[in-house]
């Protein structure tokens, strides 16, 4: 039988793909990435480039705190371009029950040893002046970044190519199993196991997977700098999030280095419409001055759409396909791929290899119910 | 905060194409409103034109517009539209509502700017971009100015300049003299045309017009000071205070595009009623292929015609329209850009002017997307409206992705307050 | 004839002839070089017609409005990035 072309075919060149491909270089593989367009050109292009610790359940909380220590140490090593901030995130509270909700992250995080700081109206004024007055308060957390994710992909795509990776852009994958993937000129490629990491995309080529296609619009503007210095969101932005139907929208704005302010959030099911919806826009930009009333007079330069790949259960598919043998899963991560590209990394790869992980891996394996059974590793003797 | 307006016929820019679509629309009696970002009628080729104009045709145009009765919305800006049959637009305090039955698209063009070492000092300017300015009230007598780049619009700005009392030491085209002797022989066909050209070339009679010849860098410490070209006899150097540079016209289509008007060979598609694939919106002008003032005039008069059930009226000038679309297409072979102007950039030179981003920068990247999400050119206020088409020459890339489909064009059209993109409750 | 306006240019008060726009006004103050960019390079107005905005100023407090396109008004304040 002949060996398998490369031992590892990862489809999708988004940061999730990319990370996963520079993990299983350091492993030692032979990795192809394949992508329809650009690197990094689908929400990893479209999203907030946010790194933050979630608390909406222990499975979230792990992945995300695992994920951005991994971060933090890529972080001195990362190019300017990628322009990583540590810039904090300030979830801010409107009224006393908002605030009872702070209290009760501050303990879970203090519980988990994540830096949190509980501010008072007063202080949260004096952190982020141009919040509107009467704000009863909020929750900081110093450790949160942003980067900007096209880059941070690209980088992780050259790390893995000097270590003999190879990146084909605008090449798009027509069907692919657990062994070959199909290009759209008909031509094959063989390979030990196949990775599907492309996003909102995933179930168009495999089908039953449960990723849906969650659609956010963003908004960038001018440069003002000093406008806003956190990651500054909402309370009610996990209720926007996780709500299983609504079209929803939340407040959260966020600093780039170079003083541009960027603006989200928002999220609408049932379409893959990429068009700006001006009503959509409208409603998310509303809240938004809701709570920073002096956004009305910024200069909108852009506005765009993205599309998150949602599961059902909020988290994301990391592990083997239950349906196809040598098919992996390093999708679903909704609005947190960014933050959890690494860790998505390290389990994939982990499992691969079959060695431990840092953190436990059922919650996030595609068939949730049991680890898989041994595999035959993907590696292919070289001698 | 945002008034709404609702008319009959909206006509959106108040250059040739939308004066003399206002003109003819309001022949019917229906209300007939017109939004323009500059402060009154006459666009970028008309602009600051009054009563007073040196120009018949000017002074005729300018009566019909401002005694049609067609409402002018000056200093306003479309920048979203919110709904079917609307449109919003920003003034400097307010955002406005427009609503209309049947719109007219009247965008015009703006010039291609193309990068060369030094293209970023002050003093230099498009040519369209200085003539502006003069128009504005810069003073340019006794200055020197070197004019250069490409197409007619270089010798009308020369002649104003010079009228205005600029010292005109050359006209640099980089077209080579045979393609333009060739249309010259064409403007036989055309007299008026040939004579309009003519009397161009009787107000610079002394002034050097040198073919195959274009900018190779813009010198100066802090500001222009002299200009270095090659022509054919090699290379040169001109003081001066002043480099009026363009490389032609491009279409303003992205107002169209939004709106979902059908593009093709990157002009709007029309039918013979300047009716756009978006059966209530007309478009005419340069958006359905750069063809200078006289085309406007006529495809504006069809679309306005068209646009107020007044078909008979629109049907009669469409041999008109026919004879400008020649000299239209003739007239772009002979100023098409030489191949020599893809050596302009050298490593260092600036490309993206919003985002600085050098032509070496752009290198590895093959396509428009990928090198604007790498190295954010293209991401700046102005939209990709400079770099866009001075990359599309360079490199070839066209303004999508060909790998992955990008959908319609976004608002906002251009940058606008937050305020101006949320509807009030 | 035409009258003059009074405006302020980087707290400097200056003189010009009613009707001129922004950036004209700053090219008889002496540069009309209003806008620094990214990377610290001075730069003027290019296109003259508000699509380029490098000819963008702080005008009466409010950053990036387009100086090309706006007509002076007695009392208004200007400030650029300086020289």
């Amino acid at each position: 039988m002949t060996q398998p072309a490369f031992d590892v075919v990862i489809v999708g060149a988004g940061i999730v793909g990319s990370a996963c491909a520079l993990e299983c270089t350091r492993a030692r593989l032979r990795v192809l990435v394949l992508d329809a367009g650009c690197i990094g050109g689908g929400a990893t292009a479209a999203g907030m480039g946010q790194i933050v610790v979630m608390d909406d359940s222990e499975a979230e909380f792990a992945l995300t705190r695992y994920s951005q220590q991994l971060w933090d140490e890529w972080a001195p090593g990362l190019p300017s371009d990628v322009e990583f901030s540590r810039c904090g995130s300030l979830w801010v509270a409107v009224d006393e029950e908002e605030m009872a909700e702070v209290t009760r992250k501050e303990r879970y995080y203090r519980e988990r040893d994540v830096a949190v700081e509980v501010l008072d109206g007063k202080q949260v004024a004096s952190a982020e002046p141009n919040l509107r007055p009467g704000l009863a308060g909020g929750l900081r957390v110093p450790g949160d970044s942003v980067i900007y994710p096209p880059c941070a992909a690209r980088f992780f795509l050259e790390q893995a190519c000097t270590c003999g990776a190879e990146v084909r852009e605008r090449t798009p994958v027509q069907a692919l199993t657990g062994r070959t993937v199909r290009l759209r000129d008909d031509s094959t490629v063989s390979a030990g196991v196949v990775v599907n990491a492309t996003g909102s995309w995933a179930a168009e080529l495999t089908a039953g997977v449960e990723v849906r296609p969650r659609k956010g619009h963003l908004v960038i503007t001018d440069r003002y700098p000093g406008f806003v210095r956190h990651q500054v969101v909402e309370l009610g932005y996990l209720k926007s999030a996780h709500s299983l139907d609504a079209d929803s929208v939340a407040f959260n704005v966020q600093p780039r280095p170079n003083g541009q302010v960027l603006i989200g959030s928002s999220r609408q099911f049932g379409t893959n419409d990429p068009a700006v919806e001006p009503a959509m826009l409208s409603r998310m930009l509303s809240r938004a001055c809701e709570y920073i009333p002096n956004l009305t007079r910024l200069s909108a330069l852009r506005a765009w759409t993205g599309f998150r790949a949602a599961t059902t259960d909020k988290q994301p598919l990391i592990g083997p396909s239950p349906s196809q043998a040598g098919l992996w899963l390093a999708t679903g991560h909704e609005g947190l791929g960014i933050t959890t590209s690494l860790a998505t990394a390290r389990l994939l790869v982990d499992q691969l290899l079959q060695r431990k992980s840092a953190i436990a891996r059922e919650p996030y394996l595609p068939d949730r119910r049991t680890e898989p059974e041994a595999l035959a590793t993907a590696r292919t003797d070289r001698r | 905060m945002g008034p709404e307006r609702s008319f009959d016929v909206l006509i959106v820019g108040a250059g040739p194409a939308g004066m003399a679509a206002a003109w003819a629309a309001r022949a019917s009696g229906q209300r007939v409103g017109v939004v323009d970002d500059n402060p009154s009628w006459g666009g970028q080729i008309w602009r600051g034109e009054t009563a007073r104009s040196r120009s018949a045709q000017v002074r005729h145009w300018l009566e019909r517009a401002q005694g049609s009765g067609a409402e002018l919305l000056a200093g306003t800006r479309v920048v979203a539209s919110p709904g079917p049959d609307r449109l919003w637009a920003e003034r400097a305090d307010e955002r406005l509502t427009l609503s209309y039955r049947r719109l007219i698209l009247a965008t015009g063009a703006r010039e291609r700017f193309l990068p060369f070492p030094g293209w970023t000092l002050p003093g230099v300017l498009g040519a369209g971009g200085l003539q502006a300015l003069v128009k504005n009230g810069l003073p340019i007598e006794g200055r020197r100015v070197v004019v250069a780049g490409s197409g007619p619009l270089l010798l009308a700005v020369a002649a104003y300049l010079r009228h205005k009392g600029a010292i005109i030491p050359l006209i640099a085209e980089q077209a080579p003299w045979n393609r333009l002797a060739r249309f010259g022989l064409g403007l036989i066909r055309q007299p008026a045309k040939a004579l309009q050209a003519l009397f161009l070339r009787s107000q610079l009679w002394n002034v050097r017009y040198q073919t195959s010849c274009h900018p190779t860098a813009a010198k100066g410490p802090t500001r222009l000071e002299a200009v270095e070209l090659r022509g054919p006899a090699g290379s040169r150097t001109v003081e001066c205070d002043y480099l009026a540079c363009g490389f032609g016209l491009v279409p303003n289509l992205e107002l169209p595009r939004l709106l979902g008007c059908a593009v093709e060979a990157e002009v709007i598609v029309i039918n013979e009623w300047q009716q756009t694939s978006v059966p209530e919106v007309y478009c005419a002008g340069e958006p359905t292929g750069i063809g200078g003032v006289e085309l406007a005039l006529v495809e504006g008069q069809i679309a306005g015609y068209a646009a107020t059930e007044q078909r008979e009226r629109a049907r009669r000038l469409w041999g008109l329209r026919g004879r400008g679309r020649d000299f239209a297409r003739r007239l772009e072979s002979a100023f098409a850009l030489h191949q020599d102007l893809l050596q302009l950039p050298t490593a260092e030179t600036i490309v993206c002017r919003c985002e600085d981003v050098t032509w070496t920068r752009l290198q590895p990247y093959t396509s428009w997307r990928s090198a604007k999400l790498q190295t954010r050119c293209g991401m700046g206020p102005c939209q990709g409206r400079v770099c866009g088409p001075a990359l599309e020459f360079l490199r070839g890339w066209e303004r999508e992705s060909a790998g992955v489909a990008l959908g319609t064009p976004r608002p906002p059209v251009f940058p606008a307050r937050l305020s101006s993109l949320v509807q009030e409750e | 004839m035409n009258s003059s306006q009074s405006v302020t240019i980087n707290g400097q008060p200056a003189s010009v002839p009613a009707g001129v726009s922004v950036s004209v006004a700053l090219a008889l103050a002496g540069s009309e070089a209003g806008r620094r960019s990214v990377s610290g390079q001075m730069r003027g107005p290019l296109c003259g017609m508000g699509v380029c905005f490098e000819c963008r100023v702080t005008i009466d407090g409010l950053p990036h409005r387009l100086g090309c396109q706006t007509p002076v008004r007695d009392g208004m304040e200007i400030e650029t990035d300086g020289p």
